[in-house]
């Protein structure tokens, strides 16, 4: 059968018989960086296209059609408008420091890509502590929108990014706390050894109520963590225009927007790699036929469905509650999900040493 | 690959945003002028500094993070051995939340959680 991982040894094979050691090295980072860019733009187009079209279906209207079959190439359209918008620098704005905030922005991202494993046995980088890795590298992203905001000499992007500072932060502790849930059910940090100790079985089936409660608390805690509505205070259009990102036009926005909508990727493939089994297929306990059945489905449909799935979710949650004032906002992190997390880390820890998770 | 897959996409990060820059650079012409550069405030002219001092309550949350931030890296090692260790592991982790929320239980006596 046709697989990811097949392919990358096959590549790897050829390319140590073709050519020296360090050549293939060299080689093979090549091909990583153009995959890994070619994946970034492929996501970010049909993100941002499936954003508007999700919208558009939960207010009864169509949504983008017109350009190419569907309106699929409708987000082609718009990255090219926005190739020739011209990418200006605001007058008193710090100019090193607002040229360099995308930047930061685009690298958080893409470090992020490291660890997460799209296929059975096909990782970037197969690190033992890829839960640690996600947690410290995704914290980057808001020094970019704090850098951005600073330097852009906008009242309402410093506000904005102001916001985003507090609210990422916060957020930060509550998700944390929920991956540990997994982390204690599991004894393992890398990311693909959490998905093989999901063989019998997905984590939010096996785990209880706890990891119930713990993928609830990730999901809201990522909804905040990406800045996306009801928690998008840091770009409320109705109060701060666009927030951070105010004074930025052109290709700088649109690195900004793509990073975000990637930072959205990234967070549901770290949930459905921890709760629903990453790239392991629908299996339960010992039913041997019906695992079987369900490993002829490709790991890596697997592993995009699901993810697509936690993005449909958090793409519904934004129209479906309005938006948080600040306090509201960090009042639901301090006084309700921190301690019902931390509470949650304790039910956990009895769960998992009385054995009572399947 | 090992830790060097860091550089790469670092490097990758780089280049994509770099070539879509120049690219749009090349593609566009940059006119300026007074009016164009000044901040965007929805049309009402700028009053004062925009570099100001801003609420407290933003550093208070963020004392309060680093604290719980720091009790997060703690609770890593010990949750990858809390299984094997068994309930000397629970009464541990019992002993350090309940020093914790006590800190906690203190920030919100002294209203460092209440905005304003």
């Amino acid at each position: 059968m046709l697989s990811f991982s097949q392919i990358a040894s096959d590549v790897d094979q050829w390319l140590h018989k073709v050519c020296s050691p360090t050549w293939a090295l060299v080689f093979e980072m090549v091909i990583i960086g153009v995959s890994v860019i070619g994946l970034f733009a492929v996501l970010g187009l049909v993100l941002v296209l499936m954003e508007r079209r999700v919208a558009a279906w939960m207010q009864i209207r169509l949504g983008p059609n017109r350009v190419g079959p569907q309106g699929l190439l409708q987000s082609l359209a718009d990255t090219l408008k926005l190739l020739v918008k011209e990418g200006m620098t605001p007058g008193g704005s710090d100019k090193f420091l607002f040229n360099l905030a995308p930047f930061i922005a685009m690298i958080a991202a893409m470090l992020l890509m490291a660890p997460i494993a799209f296929a059975s046995n096909f990782q970037i980088w197969n690190i033992n502590i890829g839960v640690l890795y996600v947690s410290a590298v995704s914290s980057l992203s808001v020094i970019g929108i704090l850098m951005a905001g600073w330097a852009s000499n906008n009242k309402y992007s410093l506000m904005g990014a102001m916001r985003s500072g507090a609210q990422i932060v916060s957020y930060e502790l509550s998700a944390g706390l929920s991956i540990l849930t997994i982390v204690v059910l599991s004894g393992n940090l890398g990311l693909n050894d959490i998905v093989l100790s999901q063989k019998d079985g997905w984590w939010i089936f096996k785990g209880h109520i706890p990891a119930i409660i713990a993928f609830i608390i990730f999901m809201i805690a990522v909804t905040a963590e990406t800045n996306r509505a009801p928690f998008d205070l840091a770009e409320a259009e109705s109060e701060l225009t666009a927030g951070f990102h105010t004074e930025y036009s052109g290709m700088k926005f649109a690195l900004f927007f793509l990073a975000e909508y990637i930072n959205v990727f990234i967070v549901c493939a770290i949930g459905a790699t921890l709760f629903l089994g990453g790239w392991m297929p629908f299996h339960i306990g010992n039913l041997e036929g019906f695992n079987h059945v369900m490993d002829y489905i490709p790991s890596s449909i697997w592993f995009f469905g699901k993810t697509f799935f936690l993005i449909f979710l958090i793409m519904w949650f934004r129209w479906t509650f309005p938006r948080l004032r600040i306090d509201q906002l960090l009042n639901l992190e301090w006084k309700y999900l921190l301690p019902i997390s931390m509470f949650n880390i304790i039910l956990v820890t009895v769960v998992a040493i009385m054995k009572w998770y399947f | 690959m090992g830790a060097s897959s860091m550089i790469i996409l670092i490097l990758a990060a780089l280049a994509f945003s770099i070539f879509a820059i120049l690219i749009s650079k090349v593609l566009t012409k940059a006119t300026t002028n007074k009016a164009k550069t000044e901040p965007y405030e929805c049309g009402v002219p700028t009053k004062g500094q925009t570099w100001i001092q801003l609420n407290v309550g933003y550093y208070l949350f963020a004392l309060i993070f680093l604290v719980f931030d720091v009790e997060l890296v703690f609770l890593y090692p010990w949750a990858v051995v809390a299984q094997k260790v068994g309930w000397l592991a629970l009464i541990e982790i019992l002993i350090f939340f309940f020093i914790l929320f006590m800190g906690f239980l203190y920030a919100h006596k002294k209203g460092a959680l209440k905005w304003m």
